[in-house]
């Protein structure tokens, strides 16, 4: 499969989500919306003594938006609040073309979706999920 | 295929090599005729129309006018009086809803629109309606985009003041019958409104024969400038109508207290008005007419039916609407299992070809048929056959670029 016009990483996590699922354990959950693209995921949280323990979302949209909530999961899964706001920091860098080669590191998975700061239309795509989550650490996990 | 036309008419073509357009319902490129006239109207003529009374005043306001006698004669009008310049399609919908609409829609009427409208023939009139106390109704379609005369009758009650269709669907390309649509209206005492937006650019429009009350379409879906716009209406319904926007131009005297408004059409055209467009708009009715519309649908049509059944061969691709090719008139809307439609257009992007995605500002009707957006293929007589297989080629691969197996 060479012809991955995305790239595999981006249409690997589309297409086989780690994360795409309910969460009964979750709590906190929050929806984020594109209306204009008709993006829409539910992102769930399962935070305990501030660590994002486990973590899922539903919902349906373009692939950008879709693999890029997937691998946000895959990566704060496990850490603490700090460090996902952290993270969500670096990725907004790196959307907006910002990132340096050390920070595009620490987004392992994610910096696949860099290319997408040279797609303006595609922009708020890839950053609905991060969005989405930050809106969660900002309520539901106590602002910092 | 049969003669192909080439695009050297068309600057924008060398200026991108390769570049395959196909989203002309969205706006069409433009002939170098009509961009020579418009400059040469900034060039050699242009002075604030329909005020001054020197030469170049006269000439401003001699192809500003005459572009409205080939407005006139293009869509069959008994009367200039009946020709309106505006922005755009939206902004004569809206002139309609605004100064028709406010005047004589009340408490209880009912106004009828058809679910596959445009967001700009469906908004004027859901404000309308919210404002005033009216109801409105749709008119569905069945799932391959047809209306049909029982439906309109059912749907229509003593209350509905009005209808309003769009002529062909920006989604569907299908040519509603809005002559027997009118028939059926007009008996039972609701105006009609058409939407000519997407049907005046290709097909042989006649108002008189239509028998509808007002028809709106803009110049820049017509190889013709952004920012004008044609609304016509019926004499004596214009005639009746207050004026939209309040200004200059639009007037016969104003006092301090009060002020008496100008003759149709010009009681709807407040302020300096778009002469350089309207010139430009001049020129593209004109290019139209050489070419004749037998000869744009000939070539529309061929090239419909290729993509059609290229694109009924190709597995995972679902067309929107008819299952025939002639009722599409260039206009093909379609899903692809597993990939959703800005994936589509990126992926299209990327092979330097032009195509929409999204709900076409049609959302009303996207709810109705169930998707949450589509893509889009739309075509002009310019397009060639190699702009098709180059479409096709692309859908081809497009599910194994997204990591399908096929
Ligand atoms: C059927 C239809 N009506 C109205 C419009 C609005 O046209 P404009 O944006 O030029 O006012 C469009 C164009 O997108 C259309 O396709």
């Amino acid at each position: 499969m060479t012809d991955n016009f995305y790239g595999e990483v981006l249409t690997d996590h589309n297409l086989h989500p780690l994360h795409k699922h309910d969460l009964p354990t979750a709590t906190c959950c929050h929806e984020g919306v594109n209306s204009t693209c008709g993006d829409d995921i539910v992102l769930n949280l399962e935070i305990k003594d501030g660590i994002i323990v486990n973590g899922s979302y539903t919902g349906s949209g373009c692939a950008i938006s879709q693999a890029s909530a997937d691998i946000m999961l895959e990566l704060v899964i496990g850490k603490g609040l700090e460090e996902a706001r952290h993270l969500n920091e670096l990725f907004n860098k790196m959307i907006h073309g910002e990132i340096n080669d050390d920070e595009l590191e620490e987004l392992e998975e994610a910096g696949a979706l860099q290319n997408v700061s040279k797609m303006p239309a595609r922009v708020k795509c890839a950053m609905l999920g991060w969005r989405t989550m930050e809106t969660l650490l900002d309520s539901e996990g106590g602002a910092p | 295929m049969s003669n192909y036309f080439d695009k050297r008419d068309f600057p924008v073509f060398e200026r991108y090599k390769g570049l395959v357009y196909l989203d002309n319902s969205a706006t069409q490129q433009k002939p170098a005729a009509v961009l020579e006239r418009a400059e040469r109207y900034y060039r050699e003529e242009n002075a604030n129309p329909l005020r001054g009374l020197y030469e170049l005043s006269v000439k401003a306001t001699d192809a500003y006018e005459n572009a409205r006698e080939a407005v006139r004669a293009f869509i069959g009008a008994k009367t200039v009086r009946e020709i309106v310049f505006s922005r755009n399609a939206t902004e004569s919908l809206n002139l309609i809803a605004y100064s028709w609409g406010r005047a004589n829609i009340k408490e209880g009427d009912e106004i009828l629109v058809a679910i596959s409208e445009h967001h700009s023939d469906l908004l004027p009139w859901q404000i309308l309606c919210k404002e005033k106390g009216a109801e409105l109704k749709y008119l569905e379609c069945d799932e391959e985009g047809r209306y049909t005369a029982e439906g309109l009758r059912a749907a229509l009650s003593p209350r509905t003041k009005l209808f309003a269709i769009a002529q062909i669907s920006n989604v569907f390309g299908r040519l509603n019958p809005i002559k027997k649509f009118t028939q059926i209206c007009h008996d039972n005492g609701t105006l009609i409104v058409c939407d000519g937006a997407q049907s005046v650019p290709h097909t042989a429009v006649d108002v008189q024969q239509l028998g509808v009350d007002f028809l709106v379409f803009s110049g820049h879906k017509m190889l013709g400038p952004m920012g004008i716009g044609v609304l016509y209406g019926k004499e004596e319904l214009l005639e009746a109508m207050p004026p939209f926007l309040y200004g200059g131009e639009m007037i016969d005297t104003v006092t301090r207290c009060g002020a008496s408004f100008a003759e149709l059409p010009h009681k709807f055209e407040a302020g300096t008005v778009n002469a350089g467009g309207a010139a430009g708009l001049h020129a593209a009715i004109d290019y139209i007419n050489e070419l004749g519309f037998e000869e744009i649908e000939r070539r529309e049509n061929e090239l419909t039916k290729l993509a059609f059944e290229e694109m009924q061969a190709i597995p995972h691709v679902n067309i929107i609407g008819a299952k025939e090719w002639q009722e599409h008139h260039g206009i093909l809307t379609f899903t692809v299992e597993g990939v959703h439609p800005h994936d589509i257009a990126a992926i299209f992007d990327a092979e330097n070809v032009a195509i929409r995605a999204g709900h076409h500002c049609a959302q009303p009707l996207h709810q109705f048929l169930r998707v949450a957006s589509t893509a889009r293929m739309s075509l002009a007589f310019y397009n060639d056959e190699e702009d098709i297989r180059r479409f096709i080629g692309v859908l081809g691969t497009l599910r194994r670029k997204m990591g399908y197996d096929g």
